[in-house]
């Protein structure tokens, strides 16, 4: 026996390097054949597809050679599912990349200090300070009416609802997810700009309001937080409601303090969730809040706007100033969900024990 | 402290299932009962039908008279939280509150009932934390969470915590199936000690457990799987390892059945 399979357990393997060789070879031959050659008409994209088609090809016939097919399908399923990886990341890095780079333009103090009052076409000025108050406030009350309810309604279906009723909860909540926005934008003007509204005016005439917007708002959100708090309070396990049960602990309070604080950073999680979708709904808040040019800080009476608004708006301007106005919105909208949820990630983590 | 429990024509149900018939024991204070049997026998159900645990399941009930130095416990107007003050229970798993500092999880129980001077809460800390041997273990990271303990010793928190709370009673389920030799014996040694205080009904699946630990034996058996489980024999833990009345009993625990 030789010294080379003294253990039985060793085998041969490809250098460490070889993945990175076949790469760049991939990548050579591509660029060869398609960019160069133009085969089946060449191009940009095809010629990226064939290098990651050639490195596939490339690393199993190498491996097979020298590993044996067992190492070659193991790393063939390996660069497959970083394949994956990467082209899930790509739309998400785009898209970061493209609001940075296009948003950066008028990330100035004009705009996070003024409105579009008296702002013309011909104007470079404005900005989006209206649309921040709005989306923040809309978002803010949208949010203060949903948790209750939505943590109060999971709870019922988990720890009381038994039988039919608590089912066809269930149901309802999950055919109100699927309920398209624009649905329940219409809804609350029904309901409340149309039959409401007159009745709070002095003058009995409809108006709109921010607060309508956060009642669509809420239509939406509600499902969600209901349907992911219940997933989440479902985790808990019974052991832990069994315990507190055991010593004499009275059913509601134990929901309080032992349930819902374990199941708290997930229920965050959900209501997170929950808050940038509705942050970023469009269509509702036009039709119930109307947007509008100036400063309201009144959500519960008049035009208000938000920054989905103020982006569509922009973004269909004619002005030559509005598109870099559109695309430092979205850049504030996105950046302002990313910091809530990081803040209220910080929050329900500053409880958990260390 | 410690109080006797009488059970009389105990029948528990889940759902359409008839999980024990007909039971009959007194459980004297300031003992430990053993109860002993196989799988699916019923031990388990009964004992949580003693704090009225078994009923928290939908579905679950229980028929016939159970009392505490004859307080009805399934009396109309019971309260089963002061029923379960009462009645301590430590379960076979560990189950220590996650969200929770040690400190937070002995006192939960007093805590979470209306107590709040800090320095009640911390007498009984460490009075509980004492008893359940753990003091010594612990008591310089009072405020680390109660989950970062060794299995062993988050069972013997589980017991501070049971009987931080002062019960009269304290009822453990299986309480050292999940546990290695070492803690099983710690907590062996605990329960000897707590019997000077308490009234102590342990299920256990390790025979010379119940032999090492117990003054009496309850032997519970089924004729076969879907029957309820019956009590067999209940009697001097010696009586019932050295000479059992009873042929099941004494086939069971030489080993011949279950």
């Amino acid at each position: 026996m030789t010294a080379a399979v003294a253990n039985a357990l060793e085998a041969r393997r490809l250098p460490r390097w070889a993945p990175a060789a076949t790469a760049v070879a991939a990548a050579a031959l591509a660029y060869v054949v398609f960019a160069l050659g133009g085969v089946l008409g060449g191009g940009p994209v095809l010629t990226v597809v064939g290098a990651v088609v050639f490195f596939l090809a490339g690393l199993a016939l190498a491996s097979g050679i020298v590993e044996g097919s067992r190492a070659a399908r193991n790393r063939i399923a390996t660069a497959l599912i970083y394949s994956a990886f990467t082209l899930a990341l790509l739309p998400l890095v785009s898209v970061v990349f493209t609001l940075v780079s296009k948003g950066t333009a008028r990330l100035d103090a004009e705009f996070f200090g003024h409105s579009m009052r008296n702002i013309g076409p011909q104007d470079n000025s404005g900005g989006a300070y209206h649309a921040i108050i709005g989306t923040l406030e809309q978002v803010a009350i949208a949010t203060l009416i949903t948790v209750p309810l939505g943590t109060g309604g999971a709870i019922y279906i988990v720890e009381y609802g038994r039988g039919r009723l608590a089912l066809a909860i269930r149901f309802f909540v999950d055919v109100m997810t699927g309920i398209p926005s624009i649905v329940a934008g219409l809804f609350i003007l029904a309901f409340w700009v149309l039959i409401v509204s007159p009745h709070l005016s002095p003058d009995g005439l409809p108006f709109y309001s921010g607060f309508a917007a956060s009642l669509a708002l809420s239509v939406l959100m509600l499902p969600t937080i209901t349907r992911s708090s219940e997933e989440m309070l479902r985790l808990v396990p019974v052991a832990l409601r069994e315990g507190a049960y055991a010593l004499g602990i009275a059913k509601w309070k134990t929901i309080m303090r032992i349930v819902l604080p374990t199941a708290l950073p997930g229920i965050v999680t959900g209501v997170m969730l929950a808050v940038a979708r509705a942050a970023g709904e469009t269509a509702p808040v036009l039709l119930v809040a109307g947007g509008g040019a100036g400063i309201n800080f009144s959500p519960f009476h008049g035009l208000q706007n938000s920054l989905s608004i103020f982006i569509y708006d922009q973004a269909g301007s004619a002005s030559k100033y509005a598109p870099a106005r559109a695309w430092t919105a979205a850049l504030t909208l996105v950046a302002l969900v990313l910091t809530l949820t990081i803040a209220a990630k910080l929050l329900s983590r500053r409880n958990k024990l260390r | 402290m410690a109080k006797r429990i009488e059970a009389s024509g105990i029948s528990a149900y889940y759902g359409a299932f008839k999980a024990i018939e007909d039971i009959n024991m007194v459980i004297e204070p300031k003992s430990v009962t053993a109860l002993i049997g196989p799988s699916g026998c019923g031990k388990s159900t009964f004992l949580r039908s003693i704090n009225r645990m078994h009923e928290v399941l939908p579905g679950a009930r229980v028929e016939g008279k159970l009392t505490l130095d004859s307080q009805d416990l399934y009396g109309r107007d019971v309260d089963v939280t002061a029923v379960r003050r009462l009645i301590g229970m430590v379960f076979q798993r560990p189950n220590p509150f996650p969200t929770m500092s040690i400190y937070d999880n002995v006192v939960s129980g007093l805590r979470l009932n209306g107590v709040r001077r800090k320095s009640m809460l911390d007498t009984a800390c460490e009075k509980a934390l004492r008893s359940a041997n753990l003091w010594n273990e612990v008591h310089t990271r009072l405020s680390r969470p109660g989950a970062g303990l060794s299995g062993g010793q988050q069972q013997r928190l589980c017991i501070a915590r049971a009987i931080a709370v002062e019960p009269q009673v304290v009822l453990m389920d299986e309480p050292c199936s999940a546990l290695d030799p070492i803690s099983t014996l710690a907590i062996e040694d605990l329960i000897s000690e707590l019997k000077n205080q308490y009234t102590i009904v342990i299920v256990t699946h390790n025979m010379q457990q119940a032999a090492r630990v117990s003054d009496r034996t309850a032997f519970f058996s089924i004729d076969k799987t879907g029957d309820p489980g019956r009590l067999i024999e209940y009697d001097e833990t010696n009586k019932i390892f050295t000479n059992p009345s009873v042929k099941r009993t004494e086939d069971y625990i030489t080993g011949r059945f279950g």
